[in-house]
């Protein structure tokens, strides 16, 4: 059977699907013919730069697994990487933010659930959720509105799936107010030989739909993550998908019992474009085809055409391809979770995707055409105008604050520095019993069972540094994760990116992506951590502003002895502070110490004292960071350290404040400077952290730091209840530690409860 | 066929801290003459064939488990088709 | 001696309760799957946290009618130990083995964190090994853990001793700021009235282990295995 004599498809139609009138006549010249409107449906959601990567895909090459994934074996796989004893990790982090944009709680909630399909659908067991989380000020009732009900759906949904969420971050900018970022990050780990293709292999087989029965929600949601917000997307509601989460752990454990029976030869979750995607990209793959009828998927709703039965993107749905003959023993498994499992098509060996409508075929497309040829665009960059004004600003002319002490309150009460327990303490974040170190440190830890291994995760971005450049931003953005993860004792081993941007069809938004995506691949490159998967967001803009390029990085790095793991807070009172530095701070012997007024740029201090977004992000060398790290996890293998916490937002006196509150300790701290001493207490240069260690350990870590050729500099102690600093001796700080944790630990709080 | 629904709600002597938050936020938007708001659960049932026991039986799916009477009444009514 | 770890669909703590019976009780144990009928041969019997039926129509109410719980009924009946943890705790109330009910936090939010926990009553199959008194720091993690009950309930549950676990700060002192979640009387746990049957929101078994931050809840667990040997 074949499809004849369709008549041409309304432009309207097809434009409104998001298909230009060039991608419409590619499409007939691939089929001979006109599409079905079946057919134009799975063209115009595979198609779309969501599944399609249409515009991002040539750029994307300057990620090296990327690149040799495409020229060669596929991006089958390439997402695990062994961590030893027989065991593999894989991970990935993706983006949910217009869902979460229109209707929050669900959103953010499938936006997990989606990510963690990711996971188990590879025949990893999921061990730890991540979220990176971006939006507007607490001041307007609007972003708080967002911000409860984000935090709300991961809660909802991680928590009944029993997946930890053990670490994150969350911004507040303007620029996020209209369009929130939910980044969500998972990570499973697996036995090698359990690992679980995507392929459609074995001719005859039968593919079997399982899970939840498939509704008409979500229907376009890709080609909806492919356009711009504006007021209409209020009314598109229907798009959102609803999350169950009940029927997500059921699927989990039916999914890794279903294929520990051997049986099941190809499976893959159904996200975006749902049933079109998982049948042309598991057939694609294997070079086969696919029969499907759609009359046998199990529905929701009554009426629903094979339109919408072919796009829908209801969740916790997972398409297998099981072992002919054997179909009924992995159902078994399903029914025994209390789940559907109906054999719905089977493979064929035409590579095409052939759909029925009971008798009726209602499209026939090649896999591969739906699957890998999505036309790709090479777009134009410019670099946007703004950044020479921002980056030329003349920092010498901030003034210096008339009282430090309220300037460091300030800073630690501002949203995107205070403590985020509001955050987390609403994400279950100990079950599994593996977390052993719990979210408000560097990096989440969590212990492997049956080795002594560790595992360190974190998520990293600085938006305004990208805003104020691209590619240097992004490189800062995995320098910070992987001294996150140094702070714990890890090196990194591997990483996963979310790629939130504006409309790339224009220039200078394509321009911040371009040269983002070269920063972070370069970095990765350095830190030996290959990008192993990730996901693109574009058109995160509205016609009042767009976001600042947001380049998010989940960077993954491995402990030896997890018992030997560090956190941040510091201990013991009169143990040595002590900042481990690319460059040096406090030089003792020429009394010349370096003045770091350029590091200023982007910083936090400037942000809130100022509410300036100005300067260049603060320098970094990728060698001398590296260094640096290397002293820490090493002194921290030695069993050196009390405590390590890397300086990033809010500059040094943040770090330093972070770590007496966490330990409810004070610090005698003095600080030498030849520049304004703003900059020496908030200045975010790069490659600095800090560690507290007893008196006597400190020539022991000396040299460490001189094997490695870096700097060290005693800063004072850890003693008192407060937190003195001074800066070329003059006392210009000093506030007790309960009231810095006041501020810090409430900040969020109180406006959320107000 | 028959329609039954079936109204829960927290018994008075319970703090209904949903009902709280959305009384303080009805407030907030202007409606100041709210004296209290409860919060509870409405289960639509269809029921096939109407033999004589549905309203015990109704009853008792309530008793059972639509409430927990610890903390929870109920109230029902039923619909008969066309109604 | 034999526990079991009872699954129902949507069951997430029973591999941790089972873990730490196995590896840090060092005792034997075996899954119970919630469409078994039988449970002979246990000696005590876990129902562990999560969101069973995804904590549908109220916490724990669907899955007080899963086939198994007339075989834990018939065991509790027959003084055997059983303890409900967190979701666990839920459902023994739905199933009227303890007093009371669970709803909402008052704060409506999930909440996830290590509390201090009075022992109130340390003549119990469940705490013996506490001393009267001591602090113990174990982790909450629900939404539906405010513990409520009939003024009546509550002074016969008090009266009787029944109350093993209160909400304090880490003085001891049971204030109302130690209550995280608007119990009365501080509640974090209870048992019934023969004292077989216990319920705590808390986990102890995610405070078995120094890498986890506490090894409290090890003096539950044990506790139950010390009785027992008795």
């Amino acid at each position: 059977m074949s499809i004849t004599n369709t008549e041409p498809i309304d432009p309207k139609v097809y434009q409104e699907m998001g298909l230009s009138d060039e991608e419409y006549g590619k499409i007939t010249e691939v089929l001979g013919r006109h599409p079905t409107y079946t057919e134009v449906g799975m063209f115009a959601v595979m198609w779309s730069e969501h599944c399609g990567y249409k515009y991002s895909r040539p750029i994307l090459r300057y990620f090296s697994k990327y690149k040799e994934a495409i020229d060669g074996a596929g991006l089958e796989n390439a997402g695990i990487i062994d961590i030893g004893g027989g065991y593999g990790v894989c991970f990935k982090i993706e983006s949910h933010n217009h869902p979460s944009a229109v209707e929050p709680f669900q959103g953010a909630a499938t936006g997990v659930g989606g990510i963690l399909r990711d996971i188990f659908t590879m025949g990893a067991r999921p061990i730890a959720c991540l979220n990176s989380l971006r939006f507007g000020s607490l001041s307007d009732a609007r972003n708080r509105y967002l911000f409860e009900h984000v935090v709300g759906g991961i809660g909802f949904y991680g928590n009944c799936v029993g997946v930890p969420t053990v670490a994150g971050e969350v911004y507040f900018e303007e620029c996020y107010a209209g369009n929130p970022l939910l980044n969500a990050m998972a990570i499973g780990i697996m036995k090698h030989e359990d690992v679980a293709y995507a392929r459609a292999e074995g001719i005859g087989n039968p593919v079997l739909l399982v899970g939840s029965r498939t509704g008409r929600d979500g229907i376009h949601g890709a080609t909806f993550a492919s356009v711009e917000l504006t007021e209409e997307s209020e009314s598109r509601k229907s798009n959102v998908q609803m999350g169950d989460p009940f029927t997500e752990k059921l699927l989990i454990e039916a999914t890794l019992e279903a294929l520990k029976t051997g049986y099941i030869t190809g499976i893959q979750d159904m996200g975006a474009a749902g049933i079109t995607c998982s049948t042309c990209e598991t057939s694609a793959k294997a070079g086969t085809g696919m029969k499907v009828d759609v009359r046998k998927v199990p529905l929701r709703e009554t009426g629903m055409t094979p339109y919408e039965i072919m796009l829908s993107e209801s969740q916790e749905r997972m398409l297998a391809i099981v072992e002919k003959g054997h179909e009924n023993d992995v159902a078994a498994v399903f029914k025994k979770w209390g789940l559907h499992a109906v054999v719905v098509g089977e493979v064929t060996d035409d590579g095409l995707v052939h759909v029925y409508d009971g008798d009726e075929l209602v499209a026939q497309v090649p896999a591969k055409t739906l699957a890998d040829d999505a036309p790709t665009y090479q777009l134009k960059t410019s670099e946007p105008a703004y950044l020479k004004d921002v980056q030329n600003y003349d920092l010498s002319k901030i003034k210096e604050p008339t009282d430090y002490t309220e300037a460091l309150m300030k800073v630690l009460g501002s949203e995107s520095i205070a403590s985020k327990e509001w955050v987390y303490g609403q994400y279950d974040h100990m079950v599994q019993t593996n977390t052993a170190v719990l979210p408000g440190s560097d990096a989440a830890v969590l212990r492997i069972r049956e080795t002594t291994k560790g595992i360190a995760a974190t998520t990293d971005c600085n938006g305004r540094y990208c805003y104020l450049d691209p590619f240097m931003g992004a490189q800062i953005a995995v320098a910070e994760a992987a001294r996150n993860l140094a702070c714990s004792g890890a090196r990194p081993i591997g990483a996963t990116d979310c790629l939130n941007f504006g409309n790339p069809e224009k220039p200078e938004a394509f321009w911040q992506f371009e040269r983002a995506v070269k920063g972070m691949a370069e970095a990765c490159d350095f830190f030996h951590a290959p990008v192993v998967s990730g996901n693109v967001s574009f058109y995160n803009e509205t016609p009042e502003m767009a976001i600042y390029p947001t380049p998010v990085v989940g960077l993954l790095g491995i402990i030896g002895d997890v018992e030997k793991r560090c956190t941040s807070e510091f201990k013991n009172q009169g143990d040595f502070v002590i900042l481990i530095s690319g460059t040096r701070v406090n030089d003792e012997e020429k009394s010349e110490p370096v003045c770091e007024l350029e590091s200023l740029g982007g910083s936090e201090y400037l942000n809130t004292i100022h509410g300036l977004a100005v300067g260049r992000p603060p320098k970094l060398d990728l060698d001398r960071e590296k260094k640096v790290h290397e002293v820490v996890i090493r002194a921290i293998e030695a069993g050196l350290l009390s405590s390590a916490h890397d300086c990033a937002d809010g500059g040094l006196a943040i770090a330093l404040a972070e770590s007496c509150i966490m330990g409810k300790v004070g610090a005698e701290i003095s600080l030498l400077a030849n520049c304004a001493p703003a900059a020496a207490l908030f200045a975010e240069t790069q490659s600095r952290i800090v560690v507290s260690l007893p008196t006597d350990k400190l020539g022991a870590l000396r040299e460490i730091v001189d094997e490695l050729g870096v700097e060290s500099t005693v800063l004072g102690k850890v003693s008192g209840n407060k937190l003195n600093i001074s800066v070329n001796d003059v006392s210009l700080v000093s506030a007790p530690v309960a009231e810095m944790e006041l501020t810090w630990r409430t900040s969020i709080g109180s406006k959320m409860d107000e | 066929m028959a329609k039954v629904n079936v109204y829960v709600t927290l018994k008075p002597a319970l703090l209904d801290a949903q009902g709280k938050v959305v009384q303080g936020a009805l407030e907030n938007l202007g409606f100041d003459s709210i004296e209290s708001v409860r919060m509870g659960k409405f289960i639509e049932i269809e029921v096939n064939g109407g033999n004589g026991t549905l309203e015990q039986d109704v009853d008792e799916m309530c008793r059972k488990l639509l409430a927990n009477p610890n903390i929870e009444n109920y109230r029902y009514e039923i619909v008969k088709d066309g109604e | 001696m034999k526990f079991g770890v009872v699954i129902f669909p949507g069951s997430n703590c029973d591999q941790d309760a089972f873990c730490a019976v196995r590896d840090v009780l060092g005792q034997p144990v075996e899954y119970i799957w919630h469409q078994s009928t039988d449970v002979s041969g246990f000696d005590c019997i876990v129902l562990p946290g999560g969101f069973s039926y995804g904590d549908y129509l109220r916490t724990g109410a669907v899955a007080r009618f899963s086939p198994v719980m007339n075989a834990v009924q018939d065991f509790a009946d027959n003084g055997g130990r059983l303890i409900g943890i967190c979701n666990g705790f839920q459902i023994l109330c739905e199933a009227h083995l303890l007093p009371g009910a669970l709803i909402d936090n008052n704060g409506l939010r999930f909440i996830c964190k290590h509390v201090n926990l009075r022992v109130e009553n340390n003549n119990t199959d469940f705490t013996n090994l506490c001393s009267e008194g001591q602090v113990l720091s174990i982790p909450i993690a629900h939404h539906g853990g405010n513990y409520y009950a009939d003024a009546d309930t509550l002074k016969k549950i008090e009266d009787n001793n029944q109350v093993i676990l209160r909400y304090c700060d880490s003085a001891g002192k049971v204030t109302p700021e130690a209550n995280p979640n608007g119990s009365l009387n501080n509640i974090a746990g209870i048992i019934n009235d023969r004292g077989n049957v216990a319920g705590m929101m808390p986990h102890p078994e995610r405070a078995v282990e120094s890498i986890l931050g506490s090894e409290d809840g090890t003096l539950i667990l044990q506790s139950i295995v010390e009785r027992l040997m008795a």
